[in-house]
């Protein structure tokens, strides 16, 4: 006789205790530790930086190492643990112009002020396995030149001589941003507030939205006018204080892309852009994320909305890891009411349907 | 409730009940809008739990910010105390309020709710918290909010209306067998949460407070006790409700909501009350259980 099922309590806590086995790995082999990814998986702890919305690299690597390195698992971690945070305030607009570059390429021109720098990348090797790397080695000890001190003004300044391309100033009484973790997202949206959903959203959602736009969903006609990756200061001004206070330095790689832009009625024939902008150094990410803004601006625009990638429903509401990860997997949860209830109406039509064959 | 709410961390590094108090102050302030206007939807700034979207975070998060050091916490599942996402959002609570717990549906304060709502009749006093996954009944039909809140705002329920009315042509009824839409005092269209229609007229003019937080899409609404809650259906095809030829294999009741279960791999099958602690009670009460 089947009785009611007991014991749910006990087999969660065996997994979970099982979990931090399964973890652990075989213990002959040396136990990760947070610092080694935190330098070695520097890519890894950015995308969970990003995604996570906290940026934070020690957080972020013990985030990977609790996860055994499910990035998305371990955005979750960094969210969760992010919301007992107490919030002290609002840092001043990073200066990005003002950047301490590590990396800084445009694909507009072929010379510009500052030049090419092309930093440490992944882009100008042959992707072919490193069988050296499958031992310990010392690597060779660079000589590396002093950084490059002098701020780098932004490439998309040569345009203001003409006005080819938009401003990108404030307007006039241009309003904070919301903060669309105080402020849930409100359609339509604005533009800052799109920006921050892409910020956080899934670097795969992204790009795949990103892609579509090269496809033929929505019509973009991109340039990378200018990639650049490197630190900037944070800055922030208290209420109580008249002066600014410099509290460290971050991370970010940001993406300027230009796109044609026929004109419209009220405006002439221009370039527009697409911003991206990201922790860390997530080229990738920040290029999709440009891409994206700027099919999100068609009916700022003036275009007509067909695709996807340029509805902000759409994209808004389907970006975040962590709200598509749990309500995907939430269907490992129990349903059995619900699935008897469908049980039930299946059996009742079948046996209708099966009563009207039998009269006819 | 109580009145008193408690700020004292019971766990260390983490505020009572998790949230901060900011953030359950505005949870609060969403819920007393929700009150004041039954059955609509109020947008807040739902927060990253330590529990997936999609697994009750919008529940937790109306539990947390109302939960006081008095309450007796009730979480169920499936109607059960005891499947995996209940025991677990039963054991944050323990972890981050150290509040008294139940099984007994009448000695809860607060019944924090996935799919059911117990067999057992809520009194004045009581709350239900229900975890939603999808706050907006129109969302299958219309998924863009833009067009939803002006049919919302214009009471234009059309919609809804002509999907049951293909239901009944396709099929000769009306196959919305949970998350049955409703009609919140006579005004606002709602979704009462996947629980089995079964469980819908429980919500009609019920005694206790029911409070639906759906954390993914950060919506709160709320059904305030003794508020006329209608199950949409037509003159001639009204609203009806799930019935089993059985009656439950443990207890015997013929009039609760009933699992199946599979017995071996024959196609045998029985079954049971969906709603485990008043299965318990009524074996305990030597009901009609005979075999």
């Amino acid at each position: 006789m089947y009785v009611a099922v007991k014991g749910g309590e006990k087999a969660i806590h065996n997994s979970v205790q099982l979990l931090g086995d399964v973890r652990r790995g075989d213990s002959s082999v040396p136990e990760l530790q947070t610092n080694q990814i935190e330098q070695q998986l520097r890519l890894a702890v950015a995308k969970v930086m990003n995604e996570g919305a906290l940026y934070d690299p020690m957080l972020a690597s013990l985030a990977i190492k609790q996860a055994s390195g499910d990035l998305l698992e371990a955005c979750f971690l960094l969210r969760a643990y992010r919301t007992t945070l107490s919030r002290m305030g609002y840092s001043l607009p990073i200066d990005t112009h003002g950047m301490r570059i590590q990396r800084r390429i445009s694909a507009t021109f072929k010379d510009l002020p500052g030049g090419q720098v092309l930093g440490a990348t992944y882009d100008y090797t042959q992707r072919l396995l490193d069988f050296s790397l499958l031992d310990k080695h010392q690597p060779e000890q660079l000589e590396l030149s002093q950084d490059n001190a002098e701020a780098m003004e932004s490439i998309l300044a040569v345009f203001d001589q003409e006005n080819l391309l938009e401003s990108d100033l404030p307007l006039e009484g241009d309003p904070d941003p919301k903060d669309i973790t105080r402020e849930p997202i409100h359609f339509p949206a604005d533009r800052p507030t799109r920006l921050q959903n892409l910020v956080r959203s899934d670097e795969g959602f992204l790009l795949g939205m990103a892609y579509s736009t090269q496809r033929g969903y929505g019509h973009t006609h991109p340039f990378a006018a200018e990639i650049r990756f490197g630190f900037v200061n944070v800055v922030i001004k208290p209420d109580e204080l008249d002066f600014c206070i410099d509290i460290g330095e971050i991370e970010v790689t940001e993406c300027q892309m230009i796109n044609q832009f026929a004109g419209s009625k009220d405006i002439p024939p221009q370039f527009t852009r697409g911003y991206g902008l990201v922790f860390g150094h997530q080229e990738r990410k920040a290029m999709a994320m440009s891409l994206v803004d700027r099919s999100l601006r068609a009916k700022e625009l003036g275009e007509s909305i067909e695709s996807p990638a340029q509805m902000e429903e759409f994209v808004l509401s389907h970006s975040d890891s962590l709200e598509s990860s749990g309500f995907v997997q939430h269907l490992k949860l129990p349903h059995y009411v619900d699935f008897q209830s469908e049980l039930e109406l299946v059996r009742r039509l079948r046996q209708k349907a099966s009563e009207v064959d039998h009269n006819e | 409730m109580s009145d008193e709410l408690n700020t004292t961390s019971s766990h260390s590094g983490f505020n009572f009940a998790y949230l901060d108090e900011q953030t359950k102050r505005m949870i609060r302030k969403a819920l007393l809008k929700a009150v004041a206007i039954p059955g609509h939807q109020v947008p807040f700034a739902s927060k990253e739990m330590p529990l997936p979207y999609g697994w009750g975070t919008g529940g937790i998060q109306v539990t947390a910010s109302i939960i006081g050091r008095d309450d007796t916490l009730k979480v169920i599942d499936q109607g059960s105390d005891d499947t995996v996402n209940a025991v677990n959002i039963r054991k944050f609570f323990q972890k981050t309020t150290g509040v008294q717990t139940t099984e007994n549906t009448e000695e809860a304060s607060l019944i924090q709710t996935r799919h059911r709502i117990p067999e057992f009749p809520l009194k004045e006093g009581q709350i239900m918290v229900y975890q939603v996954p999808v706050p907006e009944p129109l969302q299958r039909l219309e998924p863009r909010e833009t067009e939803t809140r002006k049919m919302h705002a214009l009471a234009d329920y059309g919609l809804m209306h002509v999907k049951l009315y293909e239901d009944i042509t396709h099929f000769g009824k009306i196959t919305s067998t949970y998350d049955y839409p409703v009609l919140v005092d006579h005004r606002y269209l709602s979704a009462p949460s996947p629980i089995p229609k079964f469980d819908n007229p429980k919500l009609h003019q019920s005694k206790a407070l029911h409070l639906f937080g759906a954390g993914r899409e950060k919506r709160i609404y709320a059904i305030p006790p003794y508020t006329d809650v209608d199950s949409l259906g037509f003159e001639d095809h009204p609203f009806e409700l799930q019935r089993w030829d059985q009656a439950c294999a443990l207890c015997g009741s013929k009039d609760t909501f009933l699992d199946e279960v599979i017995t071996n791999d024959e196609g045998g099958h029985l079954f049971v009350c969906s709603d485990t602690n008043h299965c318990q009670r009524s074996q305990k009460n030597g009901a009609v259980h005979d075999s």
